[in-house]
């Protein structure tokens, strides 16, 4: 039996490597894309102007419809329609975009939620002392709906890194279909899946961690 | 009903006759259903942002909730509108800040956040809140209902000393002696219309109206 050193030749660990930063890529490009966009949408939904109706309807039906359709086929739906437009996407981009849509999606609801807990009073206070939409959301709403936030959203993060591996059924070279590849080469399986099994959680640990801290850091009063 | 410059106004009246709701359309936090509203001789136009934005300008409320910023220190609360809304000078509205907060007796817990004080103690720092801004007019919305007992002499005294500064006030109670002391008008309210408007000692000791001799005798009872 070969040594784990002897089995893994310089290609083998480069293949890993590459589908290391493809799953890392996907699950930044997710998080960032989430927050980003996800803050957005919840915030562009919290508007009461007419003008808005329209686009509040448009994202409440992305919100009801993304979180509604299994991943695998919102992926397929963005890969067949980048294809049909001929814009030359590499697989790769339609994984990112796919990743950003769902987080998105995900994110602005649980957001939104944040959102809505803080107390409708803090609302009337800030408006009856003159502030404006967003002064009351920056200065008074956000920093209260974080703490509401970031467990779920944390959560959710951690269960949708995961979920990333389904790239590979495009073609995506990610941590996953880099490990078939190797377990096809003849590599050990159990050896293989192993390393997946611990990148994927070097992936991923740091962010609950991430998360505890920032959790602990928004504890504003002690005595809660 | 009508309150001059410096004047001190007491709604009192039984639950659900509207005396909070008068005052959310007054700050225009609730939509005006008929009638107007004058400020300075002239109508309010609740739908223009501008004049909106002057009237809360001139106008300060107190809630009954106190609907302090929970994610800000006692300070910041009373300084956070006067920089960032208003952007006053930092250096004199933190004077200012301080000053008010000693003088409602909470010099000592400026950088404690609302959770950490008594309800008595929060509401007194959204009093020095409201008057961080140089009002000139003080909305009070039944500011000492969700206090013990205890609680409400330290609130009732910090607008007794208020009331000297001359400073025009609205206030909702059903703090009779309190009513009875300090405002120059009482207006009764049953059923979200003004039944009798008239001095303290008409209203609640000669009041003409049955609907207002009900609710006076109840509530003097006590």
């Amino acid at each position: 039996m070969p040594t784990p050193a002897q089995s893994l030749s310089y290609y083998d660990g480069r293949l890993l490597l590459i589908g290391l930063l493809t799953t890392l890529g996907l699950a930044v490009a997710g998080c960032g894309a989430g927050f980003l966009f996800g803050f957005a949408v919840a915030i562009l939904r919290t508007t009461r102007s007419r003008a808005m109706a329209p686009l509040r309807a448009a994202l409440f039906v992305y919100c009801l419809l993304l979180r509604r359709i299994p991943f695998l086929v919102t992926l397929l739906l963005v890969f067949f329609a980048c294809q049909s437009t001929n814009a030359g996407l590499s697989t790769f981009a339609v994984a990112l975009i796919t990743v950003g849509l769902i987080a998105t999606a995900y994110l602005s609801e649980i957001i939104r939620g944040g959102l809505e807990s803080v107390h409708a009073g803090q609302w009337q206070a800030a408006r009856a002392l003159n502030f404006t939409h967003w002064q009351a959301l920056r200065y008074v709403i956000v920093p209260q709906a974080w703490r509401v936030i970031l467990p779920p959203a944390v959560g959710f993060l951690v269960m949708f890194i995961k979920d990333t591996a389904l790239a590979s059924q495009i073609g995506v070279m990610e941590l996953t279909s880099a490990g078939k590849v190797l377990g096809n080469k003849g590599l050990p399986s159990m050896l293989v899946y192993g390393m997946i099994l611990l990148l994927y959680f070097l992936i991923s640990y740091p962010l609950t961690r991430l998360g505890r801290r920032a959790e602990s850091k928004l504890a504003f009063a002690r005595n809660r | 009903m009508c309150v001059d410059e410096g004047e001190i106004v007491s709604l009192i009246g039984p639950s659900g006759s509207g005396k909070s709701t008068l005052l959310r359309v007054l700050m225009g936090l609730l939509p005006l259903d008929k009638g107007s509203v004058r400020m300075n001789g002239r109508i309010v136009d609740y739908a223009d942002k501008a004049a909106l934005r002057a009237l809360r300008s001139d106008i300060a409320i107190v809630f009954q909730q106190y609907n302090l910023f929970q994610n800000m220190t006692v300070i910041d609360n009373v300084m956070v509108t006067p920089t960032k809304i208003r952007r006053w000078p930092r250096k004199e509205v933190e004077q200012h800040a301080i000053q008010l907060l000693s003088r409602v007796g909470l010099s000592d817990r400026l950088r404690a956040y609302p959770d950490e004080l008594s309800g008595g103690q929060q509401q007194r720092v959204a009093i020095a809140r409201a008057l961080a801004l140089k009002p000139k007019m003080l909305f009070l919305d039944e500011i000492t209902a969700a206090l013990d007992p205890e609680l409400v002499d330290e609130v009732l005294e910090t607008i007794r000393e208020l009331s000297s500064d001359g400073i025009a006030m609205l206030i909702v109670s059903h703090e009779m002696g309190f009513v009875r002391k300090l405002s120059s008008k009482v207006v009764f309210m049953a059923q979200g219309r003004i039944v009798e408007t008239g001095t303290p000692q008409q209203i609640l000791d000669a009041p003409v109206e049955a609907r207002t001799r009900e609710f006076v005798g109840k509530i003097l009872r006590h």
